[in-house]
């Protein structure tokens, strides 16, 4: 960098050399090092908020990957927590479901077996009923032994359960005697409960002993034949019996013995039912049923039978075991089943008809519960699930972060490149603009170089020199222009134009090469394209030159052909003279189908497809134009077409060699194509030429502009010979222009016949000089006829000169007929003052040629007031002698207070000038406060309250100007925003200035 | 002296003067506009302003660099005052100093601003010399004719 920096200034400024080492850094080094730091600065500003964004991802990234450490263990714990908790519950389910199902069957068999037993036993009551009807009531008994032996056996399937009964009457020791000789036995003693069972076991009555002597006795008198033995036998003797007999008669109900082994070893109780003499009623008393006893009935009921019997009839549910305990006492007795008290037990409470004697039943699986499997599947599934759909997440996560982190890099590198890029345009548009600077030094001393007294060979080498030095430029000042584009800085302005003019400007620029080279060189605007439009001159101008540059440079034979059109009279009649005929084009040379430059337009192919489309647009402000250079030229090979625009690129290596150039004034010309919202496109042959075509997208002026027409050549009728239609449509569009009613002619002999015959004669007569060769025969005639009238005001003819038939050898022809010649290419203005000078009438003071100059400028500022704002004197000074060259009145204010006391309305100035930095107060600063005095009092002027001084204004609003001395950092834009009407450099720099001033003087002019 | 051989004089000082670098073609521009103008004197005129213009901010800078704590904004101010009218006047090896110096300034380097202001002054002087030989010529011409 140093070292090319060095390098440049060395080189560029040779004027340096003799100047001492401080001096020549500064030129070059210094300077790039001056401008550098701004451009470092959004590089900062860009770095500094990627590395604020990075730092945030990077946090949330972190965090992410922190919490996902202990995320894991807490996401398994959760969903072994629910997996278990899903156990249990459905565990419990089916736990309770079996307890249910058991305390279900266990009822069942629970309400059998009392219903069984109450079958029974009311059986036994209806028997004791039956004894107590036919052998007490009646006298003599109806029932003996056999008898009731008898209908006991026969009902026996009554009382499934009773294996036996038997009768014990009541005998008071008064009647013992009595009883015994009756029965023909004697009353003989039960034993005590353990030894009786052992006694009762064969059943031998005889073995027994006699009662002894007691109160009351209740000796058995009937028994079922199995039991036969225990007739005589005091039921009361026995302990277990008499207890039993007695609660008997208390209650009048059945009552239970506790269960005891039967004689068939199996367990059993003894029901017994007291028998009364008459009926009692339900509520008698203890005592009275005591009295009423008269004897006693027992069954014997095999509880186990029963059991097994009521549980056989629920068969198919054996799963089930049943125990049957008697819980009268503290200690259950058990009355059936076995001794296992496992768990899961169910209990049910027996009612057996017995109040006094309670019972249990109680219930339990004989296996054991299975295992819950639906449960132990179900969570682990559950937990399966879980943690997949944990991986599920924890990968999606991952797989999200690495995305973001990637994306984020990305980004960042996008950024980077992005910033790179805008840093490289902006450093190419500020070195650009520095190295302009010193290149217009170089070219100034050359400038006067060549003014000293030079020899020849010095000359011809600082003319190269010069020449190469303004191609340097003109190189730096297309890549400032690229850089402008690239960087965004690049802002269209929109002032109001004549399209005619900047063509006409155009064409001059490219006169004396074109004549070098003998082209032709012809401009047509259609007459549909409005006088004035609304756009950016010099940028349409800054298109049109570089592709009749390019063509000029690639053309050596023929002729470069400038169009401008309305789209939309191009879409009407597509056809119109698109130059495939070879005789009908300009200079007869074939060219490329015009048409097919545009055929990839999207504007065409929108328009095509919808019909709409074109009125839609005519009816807005809106215009579009047509532009196109045709050539004659090499063409360009078709492989090389692709690339035409891309920047740098040149067709080949060895036409930068011969003709020189970047190559970036197409990809330029497209870009700003791009920003007038056109398109550009080109068709070309080699060999036979190109036509570059492009579409801009402007306003139409509203306000009706007076036509630039002079009325000098109103009225004056005028003849355009030329054998070529497209060629006579340039020169009659040229004449047109000037206000000069013209008709078309290709055929001479018919015109001289005409005037024969004495018809109207045309006042003017243009002949194109190719036209004049061919058909030299008879011009002459034509001539002399013209000449013969001798009329004052005779016929001119003119002889429009091609460059390329040289002036020299045909000299005589005009010389012979007193012909004015007019050289091509033809421009309004030239052909004005030609008209003018032919015609005699030349007005000095208006004749325009056509360039744009000092003299309009000083036109525009004569006797305008203008205020110049500047803190420096030297700089006040120094601009208020530029304006006063042109012709202005200058007041001077050296800061901004003083500027807003000058201008503070009403006042008299037109325009003011201001520099943006000064101390107390900038330039925008001051622009503000006296935009905001000048609102106060148009609202006044509105209101009717405006001073005397503002009668007639109704609105006031001084252009200000910005002056500064960077143009790129003072940018449009940031004038407008302080209210300013534009800017100028400084120092005032003549065409910026007129471009600036022109802008509102014009308009101002116009409106009024 | 005849008024060929002064104006000839002129000239050459002229364009010694472009060519070293000490003026630019601003300077020339305002040749310019005298002689377009129709203005004499405008160059004289500007050109006096300038020299005391700068002669001024010169003698206040260095007055400013000598105070223990140097006031760079005021430093700075001063400087883009003199680029600005060194801009106007074609001073273009002044304007370039300048332009180094509001540099050393924005660093707030003292040393870097004190050397800065005697390169400036060693411009300055040396243009001002040019410059009054110039009108000295300019005047004697006038005289003669």
């Amino acid at each position: 960098m140093t070292v090319t920096a060095r390098g440049r200034s060395g080189g560029g400024a040779g004027m340096e050399e003799k100047c001492d080492a401080p001096g020549l850094g500064f030129l070059g080094l210094d300077r790039m090092r001056v401008l550098l730091p701004p451009l470092r600065l959004p590089e900062k500003l860009s770095a500094s908020r990627t590395l604020r964004t990075h730092l945030f991802t990077n946090y949330r990234m972190r965090k992410v990957r922190d919490s996902s450490r202990w995320l894991i263990p807490l996401w398994v714990s959760i969903w072994v927590f629910i997996a278990s908790l899903i156990y249990l519950r459905m565990s419990y389910q089916a736990v309770e479901k079996r307890r249910e199902l058991l305390a279900i069957m266990c009822d069942d068999r629970a309400r059998m077996l009392q219903d069984q037993l109450n079958v029974s036993m009311n059986h036994l009551q209806a028997l004791a009923i039956l004894v107590s009807t036919f052998h007490h009531s009646k006298t003599p008994s109806a029932i003996d032994q056999k008898t009731f032996a008898w209908y006991a056996e026969r009902t026996a399937f009554e009382r499934p359960l009773t294996s036996g009964v038997a009768y014990g009457v009541k005998v008071t020791h008064a009647e013992r005697e009595q009883f015994e000789r009756q029965q023909g036995w004697s009353i003989k003693k039960m034993y005590s409960s353990k030894t009786k069972k052992q006694s009762q076991g064969p059943g031998n009555a005889e073995d027994a002993e006699v009662r002894e002597p007691a109160e009351e006795y209740a000796p058995v008198i009937f028994a079922q034949d199995a039991y036969k033995h225990v007739i005589s036998f005091d039921l009361l003797s026995g302990a277990d019996d008499r207890d039993n007999v007695l609660r008997a008669r208390e209650s009048g109900k059945g009552v239970l013995t506790a269960p005891f082994k039967l004689l068939n070893n199996r367990l059993g109780v003894i029901s017994t039912y007291a028998v009364y003499k008459y009926e009692l009623p339900p509520n008698a008393r203890p005592q009275e049923r005591i009295q009423a006893a008269i004897g006693y009935l027992g069954g014997i009921f095999d509880i186990e039978a029963l059991v097994d019997k009521s549980l056989h009839q629920l068969a198919g549910k054996q799963s089930i075991m049943v125990n049957v305990y008697d819980t009268t006492n503290e200690k259950p007795i058990s009355m059936y089943g076995s001794n296992d008290t496992g768990s899961g037990m169910c209990k049910v409470t027996l009612n057996f008809g017995d109040p006094t004697r309670k019972h249990e039943m109680h219930c339990r699986f004989i296996q054991s519960p299975p295992w819950p499997w639906l449960a132990i599947t179900t969570s682990i599934g559950i937990f399966v699930i879980g943690l997949l759909v944990g991986y599920i997440i924890y990968a999606t996560a991952k797989r999200i972060a690495r995305v973001e982190d990637d994306f984020q890099e990305m980004s960042l590198l996008k950024k980077r490149a992005e910033d790179a890029d805008i840093a490289k345009s902006q450093f190419l548009a500020t070195v650009s603009h520095e190295i302009r600077t010193p290149m217009n030094g170089v070219l100034g001393m050359l400038q006067m170089l060549m003014d000293t007294d030079l020899d020849t060979t010095q000359q011809d080498y600082v003319r190269t020199a010069q020449a190469s030095g303004k191609a340097l430029v003109s190189l730096i000042n297309e890549v400032l222009d690229q850089a402008k584009i690239e960087s965004g800085k690049l802002e269209l302005e929109a002032v109001p134009f004549d399209l005619r003019t900047v063509c006409d400007d155009i064409l001059s620029l490219f006169c004396g090469k074109a004549q070098e080279k003998g082209l032709e060189l012809a401009v047509f605007v259609s007459d549909q394209v409005p006088q004035t439009l609304i756009g950016d001159p010099g940028r349409i101008r800054q298109i049109i030159t570089n592709l009749v540059g390019n063509s000029i440079k690639f053309t050596e034979k023929g002729h470069i052909y400038l169009t401008v059109h309305v789209v939309e009279e191009i879409m009407h009649c597509l056809e119109v003279e698109t130059g495939t005929q070879y005789a009908n084009t300009l200079s007869g040379y074939p060219v490329a189908n015009r048409k097919r430059s545009w055929e990839n337009f999207r504007l065409f192919s929108r328009e095509l497809n919808s019909s709409e489309m074109p009125f839609a647009t005519s009816a807005s402000d809106s215009i579009s134009l047509i532009i196109s250079v045709e050539d004659t030229g090499v063409g360009i090979p078709s492989d090389a077409q692709s690339r035409v625009f891309t920047p740098f690129m040149q067709v080949g290596p060895s036409i930068a060699r011969i003709h020189g150039g970047t190559g970036i004034g197409l990809s330029i010309s497209k870009c700003l194509v791009g920003l007038m919202k056109g398109e550009i496109g080109f068709a070309s042959k080699p060999q036979v030429g190109s036509t570059f075509t492009f579409t801009a997208v402007l306003t139409r002026a509203h306000s009706s502009v007076n036509e630039n027409k002079s009325s000098e050549f109103k009225g004056i009728n005028a003849l355009v010979v030329d054998h070529r239609p497209v060629r006579a449509k340039v020169t009659k569009y040229h004449l047109q222009r000037l206000g000069v009613h013209n008709e078309l002619t290709t055929d001479l002999d018919q015109y001289i016949s005409k005037i024969n015959c004495g018809s109207q004669i045309a006042k003017l007569v243009l002949i194109d000089k190719e036209t004049w060769l061919k058909e030299s025969h008879s011009l002459p005639l034509l001539v002399t006829k013209l000449r013969n009238k001798d009329q004052p005001d005779s016929t001119k003819l003119f002889l429009l000169e091609n460059p390329k038939s040289s002036v020299k050898s045909n000299s005589h022809i005009f010389r012979e007929y007193n012909l004015n010649v007019i050289m091509k290419p033809l421009r309004a203005s030239m052909l004005q003052v030609s008209l003018q000078r032919a015609l005699g009438g030349i007005d000095k003071l208006h004749c325009r040629n056509g360039v744009v100059g000092n003299s309009i400028l000083g036109s525009l500022l004569r006797k305008k007031q203008i205020i110049v704002v500047d803190d420096n004197i030297v700089n006040l000074k120094v601009a208020a002698g530029a304006l006063k060259k042109y012709g202005a009145e200058v007041t001077c204010a050296d800061s901004g207070k003083k500027a807003i006391t000058l201008l503070k309305p009403p006042h008299s100035f037109d325009a003011c000038f201001m520099d943006i930095q000064m101390p107390e107060m900038d330039g925008f600063e001051a622009t503000r406060r006296i935009r905001v005095m000048e609102r106060d009092l148009n609202e006044q002027i509105e209101r009717g309250e405006a001073p005397p001084e503002c009668a007639g204004v109704r609105q006031w609003r001084t252009p200000i100007l910005a002056m500064t001395a960077d143009v790129i950092q003072a940018t449009h834009e940031q004038c407008l925003k302080s209210e300013m009407d534009g800017y100028v450099s400084k120092p005032f720099e003549g065409e910026q200035l007129y471009r600036e001033v022109a802008r509102f003087f014009l308009n101002q002019d116009q409106v009024q | 002296m005849a008024a060929a051989a002064l104006r000839e004089q002129l000239n050459a000082l002229l364009s010694s003067m472009f060519a070293s670098g000490l003026v630019d073609d601003q300077f020339q521009q305002l040749q310019m506009l005298q002689e377009d103008g129709g203005t004499p004197g405008f160059v004289a005129e500007v050109v006096t302003l300038f020299c005391d213009d700068a002669d001024r901010i010169i003698s206040e800078l260095a007055a400013l660099l000598e105070q223990p704590i140097v006031d760079f904004d005021k430093v700075d101010a001063y400087v883009h005052q003199l680029k600005g009218s060194s801009a106007s006047v074609g001073a273009q090896k002044v304007k370039f100093t300048c332009m180094q110096f509001r540099q050393l300034c924005q660093d707030k380097n003292r040393d870097g601003c004190i050397m800065a202001l005697a390169v400036v002054r060693n411009e300055f002087y040396d243009l001002r010399n040019k410059f009054q030989t110039m009108l000295q010529l300019e005047q004697q011409i006038q005289a003669q004719q």
